[in-house]
């Protein structure tokens, strides 16, 4: 009977190799600028609807006990 | 009578002042527009409505200024207020001013708002700045707001009393691959002073009659500080469309613990129309202070029945459709933006009662109480 391997997660090879192969270097910001085009599509924003988007969170606010970390940012920033 | 059951502005308002920063992302200013909003709030006996005007507009390549008018026209007729006082109508107004100050890879803002109504008024100042870093594919925002309530009280010009809010933000947001983003987003807030409503009343068993009740001014504590982290990624489909997951942990000095989930999801029709929907769970356990019902007067040293400190879930079903239109034909305008949004949001309460449902019931086998509620946006988004 032929022994079973373990199958070692292919993103974990690939962390792995990463870091061999970056070793002492600088790591290199890995999405280009060029590269960015689906990101900057308005349907990847956080917060696409502007004041639209902070109303929904005073209204959670008044409803329920639960306030803050609501995000919202393009970037995912924070900032609100 | 006044309020017991609006939407108030408090953390709400420092919710508003900060985002008047949100949509910076580090490192560029935002584009100026005009963003102007109709919201509508229709449920469990409360109508709020009201227009909001932005204006951002540049001073020059490192600053961009805002301004914002934004009002809640209220319509009141809960089951907090039906149980204790009788309907009634206000009016909240808030002014919102700020500016952004970019520099390098960083933008800095600044912030102030004036909330007023005829029962209580907020003045917040905020101030964040946001750090681009990695070639632009990490950010780091640090934001620091701090609130003075004046709480007061229709019919009692005697009646006045302060509540100062602290509130402390942290994110990160990370590119992970050229289809998908992390954010994690940190935020305490502290508050002090009078945290109760005024107007809001908790009842206890008349120990003269076991069939009935009595009621009783509320009491909470004087200060409260709360947590939350929130988890979120978003990522592009490999045709024009998004989804976006969010988890969100959430607990306090008085108690509570709370989650919320949601998901979402974005559709690219065309260049120019695109639809969304999501599902959002939201669940609650209740302050330690709360009682739908006490046993007997002054039973404990903070008492409180407000529904929002009971244990509670919340269910959001939410829909929109979004027309956007690049580089218009109408003079001035290089892009035009229009929303129309609709939630569904339901809430049932585990340990708040309905005081007011029709039959004879002794205190305490009421029926749960539980409500939904339609929220209408109409969005018009206009960069110039």
């Amino acid at each position: 009977m032929k022994p079973q391997r373990h199958a070692r997660p292919r993103w974990l090879t690939s962390a792995a190799l990463v870091l061999m192969l970056t070793g002492c270097s600088e790591i290199k910001p890995w999405v280009k600028p060029y590269e960015r085009d689906n990101l900057a599509d308005p349907v990847m924003s956080l917060s696409r609807h502007g004041k639209a988007d902070a109303y929904m969170h005073h209204v959670y606010q008044a409803r329920e006990s639960a306030r803050g970390a609501e995000g919202g940012s393009g970037g995912g920033c924070g900032c609100n | 009578m006044a309020a017991t059951d609006r939407l108030r502005p408090g953390v709400g308002g420092l919710t508003v002042l900060l985002s008047m920063a949100s949509p910076v992302p580090a490192a560029t200013l935002p584009v100026d527009n005009v963003d102007v909003l109709y919201h509508r709030y229709d449920g469990g006996g409360m109508v709020i409505d009201g227009p909001s005007v932005l204006v951002r507009k540049s001073a020059g390549p490192q600053v961009s200024l805002t301004g914002q008018y934004y009002v809640d026209s209220v319509s009141a007729a809960s089951v907090d207020v039906l149980a204790t006082a009788s309907p009634y109508t206000e009016e909240r107004t808030e002014y919102s001013l700020g500016v952004d100050y970019l520099h390098e890879d960083a933008v800095l803002s600044l912030g102030f708002t004036d909330s007023s109504e005829n029962d209580y008024d907020a003045k917040t100042v905020h101030i964040a700045v946001s750090q681009e870093f990695f070639g632009g594919l990490s950010t780091v925002t640090m934001g620091y707001a701090n609130g003075w309530d004046e709480v007061g009280m229709v019919g009692n010009d005697g009646f006045r009393e302060d509540a100062d809010r602290r509130n402390y933000r942290l994110g990160f947001s990370q590119v992970l691959t050229r289809n998908s983003l992390l954010g994690l987003d940190l935020e305490v807030i502290t508050d002090e002073g009078y945290l109760e409503n005024p107007y809001r009343q908790n009842r206890y068993l008349d120990p003269g009659d076991a069939t009935a009740y009595l009621y009783q001014p509320e009491r909470y504590p004087d200060s409260r500080t709360s947590t939350a982290v929130a988890l979120r990624g978003l990522y592009y489909l490999p045709y024009r469309a998004s989804v976006r997951g969010e988890y969100r942990y959430f607990t306090d000095s008085w108690g509570i613990e709370a989650h919320t989930v949601e998901l979402a999801y974005v559709h690219g029709l065309n260049a120019r129309w695109s639809l969304e929907g999501s599902l959002r769970y939201y669940t609650q356990d209740a302050a330690d202070f709360y009682a739908d019902l006490f046993p007997y007067e002054n039973s404990q040293t903070y008492l409180a029945r407000d529904k929002e400190l009971s244990a509670l879930s919340g269910t959001t079903i939410a829909t929109g459709a979004v027309y956007e239109w690049k580089q218009t034909a109408i003079p001035g305008i290089q892009r035009l933006q229009f929303s129309l949004l609709v939630d569904w949001l339901s809430f049932d309460y585990d340990n708040f009662r309905d005081v007011t449902a029709r039959g004879d019931y002794l205190p305490g086998e009421e029926p749960l109480y539980s409500f939904d509620a339609w929220v209408t946006r109409a969005s018009l988004i206009l960069e110039y």
